[in-house]
């Protein structure tokens, strides 16, 4: 059957849309919603109810739907909309859900950004009072941001057929709007739901931009948009919702609310039912009874809870043929899907009479939407007359116009909105230049005189306060029943409200049943917390373009490209990709490590040392700040000379690690570890900051300044020599921990004299323009040498075999310098430095405290999988096991023909000499402690 | 039209008939609980229940278990690094595997498992090192690879070419989630079977002591007098504490966290990923429950900054790029106690009488069962249970922290 | 996402600061003089108010000033910014 009408609606009625529902094939028109298109075919069934497998149908006309959830299935998956919400396009597939969706199996393609947005006034809703509050504003010269949920803007008026000023409705909204675009300044946004309000004016909106168009939809636009609003000032004119009455078997399809039936009328040109029986507590339906008798729908009855009916509507009705019956209730229905026949009775008792009809329209009142306005931290009061909360106080920076408020006639609505429009204009520094005329309306009905009735009584089982979570009267009375009087615990017993809808239609209701069965006044009561988000909002719309490569960004140095062509495999180092290893054909990565590491320690090898930090601290107390900061002096350092140093924090615990370089007499160069140089920046200045700002010392990060290349093994020198011939690279001249400016490869570089293996070595720093070239320079002039670059992994094998430990895998927070036989790096005579006090504490002074050494496998074969837990007897007993410490590093060796570990282990200083045990699987495995230093104990190769 | 033979939601168990009483307090109790979640009801519980105290209440200022407990993600595990924090987390795990037929409820405790993920070298060496040393504990851990990742989750994406891959889990099979409304009201319907008191609206807004002892407390329902008292009150308890002029180790911060709609399942563990900051799994009736990342800054104001929410999501659809469609139903916050080490602080305080137990950070929610045990255990004899014992308030003085933070930043 | 005012570059996003904590904390003049327990209470301990609260704030990814602000723990609104060294305003809540 086709319910579309002859005429009406804002469809475009020559251009047909085919779409797949269940899959049957209908068609609609564009301007429709999957909702109007299903019900214009005659479709009320859409799902079925999560927890009691009834049938579901539509219920409203807008996101307040509480049942018509939807899965897309075409043009591309997407779970749990309402088809209320969806606009048609051609070629879409959906089916009914029964409460859950399902997520696609593959990547979603469309891409979602997020933009900024600064404004003077933003206006939420461009109903009547929104438009007119965003005109207010706009005409003041204010910066205005008017956004709206609905494809075009109207509010309300989208539903009626009303004359303002007597012309159609449309043509005020639509000379509005023209004016609203064209104002220099002014932003409107359709399609767009503020669905969260924060702090300092700050709303969050999410904008559809091509949700709409479906299969036609450009990829190359962003399907969604979040909007980051900030404004000085907001006017919500977020409307009312209209909400039901909860009665026995309130729930079949074919039952909607009144004005939403209306909606579909005149928005859509659809009709819901063939013979409806109306069923209100208020004056408005009387208008949606008319509307749709004017329509040809088959009105049999007005079924009115009030003691009298108003008597101009009744007898408007009585013309049409429309039977009102005041006093009377609907006390049921039947239907094995769709509603068949109504029972009515009058209220309180007395006898039911059957009525049948296809559709069963109801009205209890309205609740205005206070979702933003309560997230924005405003009170709520409850108007008894109304039967809802309504806002409570005046914010500062947040006004409420229109039926947001309670206010259900037009005409003053539009003046709240003008009114909050000017306030909202004055407050954020405007001047309204005159005033916006208002509107008049030729509207028959008003809301604002009803019986506030939340249920009719009887049938509890059946009756349904929460269509979508099947919770019904008597799951509320249960609640109260188990001792429950918290409106959040009712919600969780019940989980009234915890639905996609959030309880748009139902909370109002459910709260009002807990107050009659608890016999307390809603008016002491607190409405259960609003939350953002307002309306559902897509996961990929808040990642935004923060996925994949630019989810967090990726650092590369200078020399990076070469590392990528000669076939590195990368580590993630925090944000910095660095070479791994280099495998030549059929290496694994201990294959790749021993060769590396082999060549580094009898020839000469290289790596991309640039990821370390590197900060320029100047100023006359630059040495004296530095003191404070590492445990060893610093202020003694010669310019010329490269100090080792280590940080701790004011726990005394090791933070970082590095060499310092005396620059100048006022000048030093620090360097930390890869991971930690941001953060070590931070410390630094924090301290200067906040605890120090008399110190004369400045901190430069330059990290990226420079490209820094680590020349390592006995030959180092050779090719070092090869390309700084001004540079005397003897070991007289240029001695192990100094540096010297001189040039390499044909550029200004610096040299240091340090060394983190052991062997003879050279750091060479160029700007990191000149990085990649002085790197290639080094590479052709150590080729005669089997200069091989090594990466991430051989410095660690190179390290350890030198028991140096890399912070972040030797510590981990809980060690100290001393744990790391690190006691002649921490200054005796230094009055104080931080994490200094520390060390005197009961914990630091324990000689069971776990300390760095070395481990050899007993059988030299056996690598010890790092992370390993290390124990003092051969075989385990019951857990929980004693547990000395752990594996903190472990390789097999090319220098010392075997694998080694380094490890904390308790005591461990003080056993050296001692075998104990690794459980390795199934398996123990015997291992001797050593001290840490394992190879070239006598520093025999540091200078070649 | 669809029309399951079995309806998605049908299989979700029924609160009971009958829960609790709401009696006017009386002018003095053996023993009052200030704050009537998860950890002061379940203390109530076993005070009652292992050691015959019954003459208590508990005091909840707003309505039971409706802060923290109300607002966390419900991952329950054990897999914590030192022998402190596996004692007590284990034994709380043990615990929470019997809690159901103990309680007589439905609490939905589900051993999925969790997959703790590794994204760096040294995340796999840490991970590694927390296997091992939960094995030792007696803890079921395993370590497993990327493909062993993709079988217990396939929508995990394990792909190495995005920005921070998984190289591989560590895995506790015996973890998993629970209904949190449901074990707090477990426990307020048992202990209140035993004779405790529940008293909600009802704000301590002082203690009172005499000759270095707790006397009373006074609330917004007039004063109470007290043999003992316990403070489970969470992100308040440094305000608590400061009524007596003790100072915590304590920041408060908002925890934000989230849900979407119910969706089909697709999730079958609990994944989490320290490094991209995200902690995920599907609860019963099909939503994905997430916690997000912790504000930096104290509040109390329980809620939290949306950009969060964005970076946790843009994390999230990095290792599940399948939930892209999904929405965001509802957000929220609570208000976390954090201590400098990450670890609780259970114990006595210099006031006699008064006992602490807070500073649970993000996760008190698993700690339930095994907290209130100890704790009453703590209370009914004036000294720490075993489990309890490293967790003092000293060992700030003495430098004997449980560090729980994990390794430090990787470094070169 | 708050507003912070940030007393060198006037207000800016949340998101652009590091958060320092209680401030008016100051390192001891001599930390050696001090009981383990006074040293513990200089580490660890801070005051967490629920109400308004005098901390530190750095505009790190702006003019990486470090600055103090009264905020009201319960709200989150900041009530003052302060540039370090000045004593802490006078502040309703």
């Amino acid at each position: 059957m086709n319910y579309r009408t002859p005429t009406g609606g804002a469809i475009d009625r020559n251009t047909v849309l085919r779409f797949t529902f269940n899959g049957q094939s209908y068609t609609g028109h564009p301007g429709d919603t999957l909702a109007s298109a299903l019900l214009a075919n005659g479709v009320h069934e859409v799902g079925s109810s999560v927890k009691l497998g009834r049938p579901r149908g539509i219920v409203a006309a807008g996101s307040e739907d509480p049942t018509s959830l939807v899965q897309i299935e075409a043009p591309f998956p997407e779970p749990m909309l309402l088809a209320t919400t969806v606009e048609l396009y051609d070629g879409l597939v959906a089916r009914g859900l029964a409460g859950q969706g399902r997520l696609a199996n593959e990547p979603d393609p469309a891409r979602y950004d997020a933009k900024h947005e600064h404004c003077d006034v933003l206006v939420v809703g461009a109903g009547p009072a929104g438009l007119v509050a965003a005109l207010t504003a706009a005409r003041s010269g204010a910066r205005v941001v008017l956004v709206d949920e609905q494809n075009q803007a109207g509010g309300a008026l989208l539903g009626v057929d009303e004359y303002l000023d007597d012309r159609p409705s449309a043509e005020w909204v639509a000379d509005v709007v023209a004016e609203l675009k064209s104002t220099p300044g002014v932003l409107v946004l359709e399609r767009t739901t503020a669905f969260g309000m924060y702090q300092d004016g700050f709303v969050l909106a999410l904008q559809k931009r091509t949700d709409h168009l479906g299969f036609a939809a450009p990829a190359s636009v962003a399907r969604q948009r979040v909007w980051r609003i900030r404004t000085r000032q907001t006017v919500l004119a977020t409307g009312a919702h209209e909400r039901p009455v909860v009665f026995a078997d309130n729930d079949r399809p074919g039952i909607m609310l009144a004005s939403s039936a209306r909606t579909f009328r005149h928005r859509y040109g659809v009709l819901p039912g063939s013979r409806a029986v109306v069923f209100t507590t208020n004056d408005s339906a009387y208008c949606a009874a008319i509307d749709l008798a004017e329509s040809g729908v088959d009105i049999p009855l007005i079924v009115d809870a009030r003691a009298s009916a108003p008597s101009r509507l009744a007898t408007e009705c009585a013309a049409r043929g429309i039977e009102v019956r005041a006093g009377h209730v609907v006390t049921g229905t039947e239907g094995s899907g769709r509603v068949t026949d109504v029972h009515v009775a009058p209220l309180g008792s007395g006898h039911a009479d059957t009525v049948v009809c296809d559709t069963l329209l109801v009205s209890g009142g309205w609740n205005p939407v206070v979702s933003l306005f309560s997230q924005a931290r405003g009170k709520l009061r409850y108007d008894s007359e109304l039967g809802a909360f309504v806002p409570g106080e005046e914010l500062e920076t947040v006004r409420v116009a229109g039926s947001a408020t309670g206010e259900l006639d037009l005409t003053a609505c539009a003046r709240q909105g003008r009114n909050a429009g000017a306030a909202a204009a004055i407050a954020a520094g405007f001047t309204p230049s005159g005033q916006v005329p208002l509107p008049t309306s030729d509207s028959r009905c008003t809301a604002r005189s009803g019986l506030v009735l939340w249920r009719v009584p009887g049938a509890e089982d059946s009756s349904f306060v929460d269509l979508q979570r099947d919770a019904t009267v008597s799951d509320v009375l249960r609640a109260t029943g188990a001792g429950l009087r918290s409106l959040e615990h009712i919600k969780r017993y019940t989980t009234i409200g915890t639905a996609h809808d959030q309880g748009k239609t139902s909370g109002m209701i459910a709260a009002g049943i807990v107050a009659e069965a608890l016999g307390v006044e809603l008016a002491d009561q607190r409405p259960t917390t609003f939350r953002p988000p307002y309306t559902s909002v897509s996961f990929a719309a808040l990642a935004g373009r923060d996925r994949g490569e630019l989810h967090d960004p990726v650092r590369v140095t200078a020399i990076h490209p070469w590392h990528v062509e000669h076939g590195a495999l990368f580590e993630d180092v925090g944000q910095w990709k660095r070479p791994w290893y280099y495998p030549q054909p059929g290496e694994d990565l201990h294959a790749a490590v021993l060769r590396e590491c082999q060549a580094t320690r009898e020839s000469v090898g290289m790596m991309d040392g640039s990821t370390l930090g590197k900060i320029d601290l100047q100023g006359s107390d630059a040495g004296k700040f530095l003191d404070m900061l590492y445990t060893n002096m610093m202020s003694t350092l010669k310019v010329g000379k490269i100090r080792y140093g280590v940080m701790c924090g004011v726990d005394g615990m090791v933070i970082d690690d590095g060499t310092v370089i005396r620059v100048g007499e006022e000048r030093y160069l620090v360097t930390t570890t890869t991971g930690n140089a941001a953060k070590i920046l931070d410390w630094m200045e924090e301290w200067l900051q906040t605890e120090w700002p008399h110190l004369d010392v400045h901190c430069t990060s330059v990290t990226e300044h420079w490209a820094t290349i680590p020349l390592v093994g006995p030959r180092s020198r050779d090719v070092l020599a090869a390309v700084a011939p001004s540079l005397d690279v003897s070991n007289e001249a240029f001695e192990f921990m100094t540096w010297h400016d001189t040039e390499v490869a044909g550029v200004p570089a610096r040299v240091c004299r340090i060394s983190f293996s052991g062997e003879l070595a050279y750091e060479i720093n160029v700007t990191a323009w000149h990085g990649l070239a002085v790197w290639e320079a080094l590479m052709a002039a150590g080729a005669v040498y089997g200069i091989t670059p090594y990466g991430t992994e051989t410095m660690h094998v190179l390290r350890a075999e030198k028991g140096y430990p890399i912070i972040g895998q030797e510590t981990d927070a809980t060690v100290t310098p001393q744990d790391l036989g690190m006691s002649w790096a921490v200054s005796k005579k230094k009055p104080d430095f931080i994490g200094k006090r520390s060390f005197a504490r009961a914990e630091n002074n324990r000689t069971d405290r776990k300390q760095l050494v070395g481990l050899l496998p007993v059988d030299p074969s056996v690598l010890l999988p790092e992370g390993s837990q290390i124990v003092e007897t051969d075989r385990l007993p019951e857990p929980p096991v004693r547990m000395l410490g752990h594996v903190t590093s472990s390789y097999p060796s090319a220098a010392l023909g075997r694998t080694f570990a380094l490890a904390l282990v308790r005591s461990g200083h003080e056993r050296i000499g001692e075998t104990l045990y690794v459980p390795v699987d199934d398996s123990l495995v015997p291992v001797t402690v050593t001290d840490s230093v394992l190879y070239d104990k006598e520093g025999a190769r540091r200078d070649g | 039209m669809t029309s399951p033979a079995q309806p998605p939601g049908a299989h979700l168990p029924e609160h009971p008939d009958f829960l609790w009483e709401n009696p006017e307090p009386k002018a003095s109790y053996d023993v009052v609980i200030v704050g009537g979640g998860g950890h002061g009801l379940a203390t109530a519980y076993y005070l009652a229940k292992v050691h015959g105290i019954t003459n208590v209440a508990v005091l909840e200022k707003g309505w039971l278990a409706g802060g923290n407990m109300a607002r966390n993600t419900t991952i329950i595990r054990s897999n914590y690094l030192w022998d402190e924090s596996s004692g007590i987390y284990e034994h709380s795990l043990k615990l929470w595997e019997g809690l159901e037929d103990d309680l007589g409820y439905p609490i939905l405790f589900d051993q999925r498992g969790v997959l703790n993920l590794a994204h760096s070298l040294q995340d796999v060496r840490d991970s590694i090192r927390r296997v091992n040393a939960n094995r030792l504990n007696g803890i079921d851990a395993e370590w497993v690879d990327p493909a062993g990742v993709k079988e217990i989750c396939p929508i995990v994406n394990v792909s190495q070419d995005v920005r921070y891959p998984v190289l591989g889990a560590t895995y506790q099979p015996r973890a998993g989630i629970a209904k949190h409304d449901y074990v707090a009201w477990g426990y307020a319907r048992a202990a209140h079977a035993m004779g405790v008191d529940l008293i909600q609206n009802c704000e301590v807004t002082g203690l009172e002591t005499a000759g270095g002892r707790i006397t009373a407390v006074e609330t917004s329902r007039g004063r109470i007098a007290a043999g003992r008292v316990a403070l489970c009150a969470a992100g308040h308890s440094s305000v608590l504490a400061a009524m007596v002029g003790l100072r915590l180790p304590l920041a408060s911060h908002p925890l934000q966290a989230l849900v979407s709609e119910l969706l089909e399942p697709v999730h079958p563990t609990v994944v989490m990923s320290n490094a991209v900051h995200v902690y995920v799994s599907q609860a019963h009736k099909g939503e994905l429950v997430m916690g997000a990342g912790i504000d930096s800054y104290n509040g109390y104001g329980q809620r939290g900054s949306f950009h969060i929410i964005e970076q946790q999501m843009s994390a999230a659809l990095e290792l599940f790029p399948v939930f892209a469609r999904a929405h965001l139903l509802r957000t929220w916050a609570g208000i976390v106690d954090v201590s400098p080490d990450a670890s609780p602080i259970v114990g006595l305080t210099p006031v006699g009488g008064l006992y602490l137990n807070c500073g649970w950070g993000t996760g008190g929610f698993k700690a339930t069962p095994g907290v209130g045990d100890c704790f009453a255990h703590t209370i009914a004899h004036d000294k720490p249970h075993q489990y309890n014992e490293p967790f003092t308030l000293e060992r700030f003085t003495t430098g004997a922290l449980v560090d729980e933070h994990g390794a430090a930043a990787v470094a070169h | 996402m708050q507003l912070i005012p940030c007393p060198w570059c006037g207000p800016r996003e949340e998101a652009e600061f590091h958060y320092g904590g209680q401030a008016h904390v100051a390192y001891p003049d001599d930390p050696s003089a001090l009981s383990d327990e006074e040293w513990a209470q200089y580490v660890f301990f801070r005051d967490n108010p629920s109400g308004p609260f005098a901390e530190r704030w750095s505009h790190n990814a702006g003019c990486r000033r470090w600055f103090n602000a009264v905020r009201d723990t319960r709200s989150h609104d900041l009530l003052a910014v302060y540039r370090v060294g000045e004593p802490m305003p006078e502040v309703t809540a």
